[in-house]
């Protein structure tokens, strides 16, 4: 089973070089940790920044300078900052190649709910529902069972929807799965968990290739 | 014309009680922190407030929440605030949860003198109930309405006495967008200068939107989440 420096471990290996990246709060943020030496991936915060750097060293924490977690950050050669509306302008015009986000659901349509529990104190939806409804490629990272066991890669969400078809891949901590017309298709397995129990932790219709490799880390 | 005016109190001489105010910021990032404490010391009440964010317990609109101020807000996130929860669950205050990029665009209509924009953000969601879609070039979007709003209340980091402002950094987020906002718009800045000393090139905000300014005191400028990496 992969752990959540695994899961962003994995996804880092969907960036490719000159990538405009938005990473999600949790597990997502994580990505940036591993983003390979030689390549240059400009990450935005939709708080108003393209190329975020990291976190500031003690005593340079600037009150001015946060991200969409609002931490503090640091600005990196080549930053700009910009208003809400120019920065999900650029999102929903597409110019974002790549969205990292967390999930409570997902279906195997692409439905993806990640915002409400309804009975819960709900907080909102920031800019989920504008990431999800507008990006090209978007990527969950997420659980694959909840922790009584129960599916969370369904034939349909239960939970209320923060958009329709959107997601493209799922890296959970079992595998990592494309969603096309055939439903979730696992492209690769979690080092030592069989397809066998893929099958049996998803409730979402499953498509299993003859091949399905082990990932390496 | 002069727009400059003395203080916070002396800027917000004419809210009243229901009005509607947008409030600049994003979490405790760029709030009009000189106004919020004005509009605490007046104490009008029955306020709708449109913000991204409602504040934390003790700071931004929270210090509002606590003298039970607000009777409506419309924000994308609300999760940092405990005395917020309390009255939403006790059904003293009333809240409309929106898209972010909606909350930004609607201020953007507003000043932009467009009614209405369409967006796909919120399609097939609770957010989209109500609302008119519309199909263009096979997607669907939602029709959300410009905001009204009485007084728009932000925060920029250089203003002249022209009204001109910029901002500083991502303390930036919604200020810009609700100051074009707002029937009347009222700014709070770091440093207010003289008309010409300010780049003309460099200004963010043109003064046409800008009905009064005054220079803040004492920001504290809290930080919600202060990461920091070892040295």
């Amino acid at each position: 089973m992969l752990n959540k420096e695994q899961i962003a471990q994995r996804i880092a290996r969907e960036l490719r070089n000159g990538m405009y990246v938005n990473l999600g709060i949790g597990i997502p943020t994580l990505v940036a940790n591993y983003v390979p030496e030689e390549m240059t991936i400009v990450l935005q915060s939709e708080n108003g920044l393209l190329g975020m750097g990291p976190f500031p060293f003690e005593g340079e924490e600037d009150a001015d300078l946060i991200n969409a977690g609002k931490q503090t950050i640091t600005t990196i050669p080549g930053s700009v900052f910009f208003d809400s509306a120019m920065s999900f302008g650029m999102i929903r015009a597409g110019k974002v190649d790549l969205t990292v986000l967390g999930a409570m659901e997902v279906a195997d349509n692409g439905d993806i709910a990640n915002w409400k529990i309804p009975g819960k104190m709900v907080k909102g939806m920031g800019g989920a529902m504008d990431l999800v409804a507008s990006a090209k490629n978007i990527i969950v990272a997420m659980q694959h069972c909840s922790r009584d066991g129960k599916s969370k890669l369904l034939s349909s969400c239960t939970l209320p929807i923060t958009g329709l078809g959107c997601v493209k891949k799922v890296v959970s901590d079992l595998g990592v799965f494309d969603i096309d017309h055939r439903g979730f298709v696992l492209l690769e397995r979690a080092p030592g968990i069989s397809v066998e129990t893929i099958v049996a932790s998803t409730e979402g219709r499953l498509f299993v290739p003859d091949e399905v490799p082990e990932m390496t880390f | 014309m002069n727009k400059v005016v003395s203080n916070a109190q002396a800027a917000i001489f004419d809210v009243q009680d229901g009005m509607t105010l947008m409030l600049g910021g994003f979490g405790l990032c760029g709030i009009p922190e000189n106004l919020i404490a004005a509009l605490v010391q007046k104490k009008v009440k029955n306020l709708t407030c449109i913000s991204n964010n409602a504040g934390v317990d003790d700071f931004g609109i929270g210090l509002m929440l606590q003298q039970r101020q607000v009777k409506k807000m419309i924000s994308s996130y609300v999760g940092e605030n405990a005395e917020f929860e309390r009255q939403l669950l006790s059904g003293e205050l009333e809240v409309e949860l929106i898209p972010q990029g909606t909350l930004a665009t609607r201020c953007m209509a507003a000043g932009y003198g467009m009614p209405a924009v369409f967006t796909p953000a919120g399609v097939g969601t609770e957010v989209a109930e109500g609302k008119e879609t519309r199909v263009f070039n096979g997607k669907t979007y939602l029709m959300e309405m410009a905001f009204e709003a009485d007084f728009a209340l932000v925060k920029a980091w250089k203003g002249d006495t022209q009204g001109n402002l910029i901002f500083r950094a991502t303390a930036r987020n919604f200020n810009p967008l609700m100051a074009m906002a707002g029937k009347t718009t009222i700014a709070e800045v770091e440093e207010l200068v003289p008309a010409g000393e300010l780049d003309p090139d460099a200004i963010h905000t043109p003064g046409i939107y800008v009905h009064r300014i005054f220079q803040g005191n004492d920001y504290e400028k809290r930080i919600e989440q202060r990461t920091v990496k070892p040295r």
